[in-house]
């Protein structure tokens, strides 16, 4: 994948890890385009009813939001708890940015296009400022800034307003615009956007996370990827090689950031309203619970969970109030099954009982549990 | 007048804050975790008393005490069941599992008591409003006695974890987990009366808060619950009068951002001032520095 130019001090970067990515990124993309395909063919014969198909597009932003946050929490190895926050800045600035472009653009896939560019340069931006105080801070309290981070973007957004007439664009905070009729309105403060045209598609949501684990498949696997694991592993030991350890914690919060800002514009470019509410906490850690079920780093194993907690709750429609009691169990069941280590090693003997290809250790969980400790 | 006024009601919602904080930053001292469903104990406290002075007709101590002990071994359960399989794995599994004991409560709470919210009658509805100053100053007695007990609540906490016994283990698991247990404490027994003593004073928290603001409903602890995290981590995670100073600040912030900036932008102005404490003192403002060894 790339070329080693000099042999310097960052040799050792640069060589280490080699061979891992080609059947990562195999198998990552293999699934993308596996459940494309059945689930294509599932519309297609009936199978996957009206419900479900609704969900092919968040399935993919969540798929793809899980991918970006797994490159934080997973890769750079520090906890976060704002995603959403970046997704909403994602969702609200493309969704700006479409309504701009109406008149320019007539095909919606070149305006969905223009919305996933500014939502990701918007959403840069943001996780630019929230990593700058990030850098000085350790553990849960670099975790409380970007959970405060997302609170501020959607109190922000609750009192935002926005529209467009003939002068152009128009906004205000904390009081709706005068003289503007309905049609004209883009985003109303705690209503949200309204009367957005939906662009999106389940084509443009696959390539989404195509992309998506495309870049983070990539940066980790090149020299700054390894950079951010050593520096996740220890910051110290990374610090006295040479390693930027600010420099490489920013760029994966920034390019995580800009990530989530892309699915949140796919997101937004999904419905036709969309409230503030939908980006609040429980949105960021829903993410995280894809990440963490999936296994801490583990890029596939983030994204299955994230497809197959995206459509249980519809799945458990059958259980009507019992639906979210039922979502609630299974977490909590299925963390004790997979993190508990006297039920692990229970279920690791079955699998060699059964399994004649024996894995030599499973890496995902003991690297989650072992650099907390 | 009103600056003083808005200090009163600041100091009675940052008393809440301190208490809820408080068993945030107890727990996390002692088991290193980040308990996302302590808020929901704080709305089962709440419901718990409704209905003991709704369908039960108790008076309202009566209700508070059956709360409390309620949330005690609402407390104790979760611990034994949800986070102790997990001791040990790394804090993000047990933070996820907490999540999901959160959903668990508010769901729960959404199948008996629905989602309406309900009108809770204050404890304190037959003491009268106290005026002073010719009538511009008022104190609500659920100010008054929300504050009172916040101060009770944190010299009984301080002298308990300081002078009794079971307090000086809880320090000691709380300082290096391994070494206590060679020292012949009970690990176990320690941490359970840590989540206990927090999900009991969560219900005081709860009752005093639905006194305050009377509306129940199965989320009503999420957010006092974040304000309430926010407010361990501003004063240093960990820090018993660190949670308590944090939690007072917070509250005062919180108030006077609404009294005197804006309604809807006052839960971003406090987040904004976490941030910046935290540029400032990057572990909080009681915080103790951790230096690393390589």
């Amino acid at each position: 994948m790339e070329k080693i130019k000099t042999p310097d001090t960052k040799k050792l970067l640069k060589k280490a890890g080699k061979g891992a990515y080609g059947k990562e990124a195999l198998i990552s993309y293999g699934i993308v385009i596996i459940g494309y395909i059945l689930l294509k063919l599932g519309a297609a014969t009936g199978i996957i009813g009206f419900n479900l198909q609704g969900q092919f597009v968040p399935i993919c932003v969540y798929v793809s939001l899980a991918i970006s946050l797994n490159l934080v929490v997973g890769i750079s190895g520090e906890l976060s708890l704002g995603h959403a926050g970046f997704m909403a800045v994602g969702a609200f600035t493309g969704i700006i940015a479409a309504r701009m472009t109406e008149g320019v653009f007539a095909s919606g896939n070149t305006r969905l296009f223009v919305a996933v560019i500014v939502g990701a340069i918007f959403a840069a931006i943001a996780g630019f400022i929230i990593g700058i105080p990030i850098l000085g801070l350790r553990g849960d309290y670099l975790a409380i800034v970007t959970l405060a981070f997302g609170e501020i973007v959607r109190n922000f957004m609750n009192v935002l307003y926005f529209a467009k007439d003939e002068n152009g664009l128009r906004f205000a905070f904390n009081h709706t615009i005068p003289g503007i009729d309905n049609s004209q309105r883009i985003i109303t403060g705690a209503i949200g956007a309204t009367s957005v045209q939906k662009t999106a598609s389940f084509e443009a949501g696959i390539i989404l996370v195509l992309f998506t684990l495309f870049v983070v498949l990539n940066l980790k696997n090149s020299k700054h990827g390894r950079g951010i694991m050593a520096v996740r592993d220890n910051r110290i030991a990374g610090e006295s090689i040479g390693i930027d350890v600010k420099k490489y914690k920013l760029m994966a919060f920034v390019v995580s950031a800009a990530l989530a800002g892309m699915a949140g514009a796919v997101f937004g470019q999904n419905y036709s309203t969309l409230a503030p509410i939908k980006f609040n906490f429980n949105t960021s850690v829903l993410v995280l619970v894809f990440v963490v079920l999936g296994g801490i780093g583990n890029i596939w194993g983030g994204m299955i969970a994230a497809a197959l907690l995206t459509v249980l709750p519809e799945a458990l429609r059958q259980f009507a109030d019992y639906r979210m009691l039922t979502y609630a169990i299974v977490l909590i069941v299925v963390m004790i099954c997979t993190y508990n280590p006297k039920i692990r090693a229970r279920f690791s003997m079955l699998i060699d009982k059964v399994n004649p290809f024996k894995r030599k250790g499973d890496q995902a969980v003991t690297e989650g549990g072992g650099s907390d400790e | 007048m009103g600056f003083i006024n808005s200090l009163i009601s600041g100091l009675s919602l940052g008393s809440v804050y301190a208490i809820i904080a408080l068993g945030y930053t107890m727990v996390y001292g002692i088991s290193k975790m980040l308990n996302f469903a302590h808020g929901d104990v704080i709305m089962v406290g709440g419901y718990i008393s409704f209905c003991m002075t709704m369908y039960i007709g108790m008076p309202g101590w009566a209700a508070l005490l059956v709360a409390m002990a309620v949330c005690t071994l609402l407390g104790i359960l979760i611990e034994r069941l949800a986070y102790r399989p997990l001791r040990g794995t790394g804090s993000l599994a047990v933070l996820i599992t907490a999540i999901g004991v959160s959903y668990f409560l508010q769901n729960t709470a959404l199948l008996i008591w629905g989602a309406n919210p309900r009108v809770f009658t204050s404890l304190f509805k037959g003491i009268s409003t106290m005026h002073a100053a010719d009538g511009k100053l008022t104190i609500t007695p659920e100010s008054l006695f929300t504050i009172v007990a916040c101060v009770i609540i944190m010299i009984a906490l301080t002298l308990f974890v300081n002078k009794t016994k079971a307090g000086k283990a809880m320090r000691a698991v709380s300082e290096d987990n391994g070494a206590a247990q060679l020292m012949g404490i009970n690990v176990n027994q320690s941490i359970s009366l840590t989540f206990a003593i927090g999900s009991g004073l969560a219900a005081v928290a709860g009752v005093l808060m639905c006194s305050a603001y009377p509306v129940l409903m199965p989320t009503t602890g999420a957010m006092p619950g974040i304000k309430a995290f926010t407010a361990a981590v501003f004063g240093g995670i960990g820090s018993i009068p660190g949670a308590m100073v944090g939690g007072l600040i917070l509250g005062v912030i919180e108030i006077f951002a609404r009294a005197y900036i804006s309604t809807e932008l006052s839960d971003a102005i406090v987040f904004a001032c976490l941030i910046i404490v935290l540029l400032v003192k990057p572990t909080g403002l009681f915080g103790k520095k951790i230096s690393e060894k390589v």
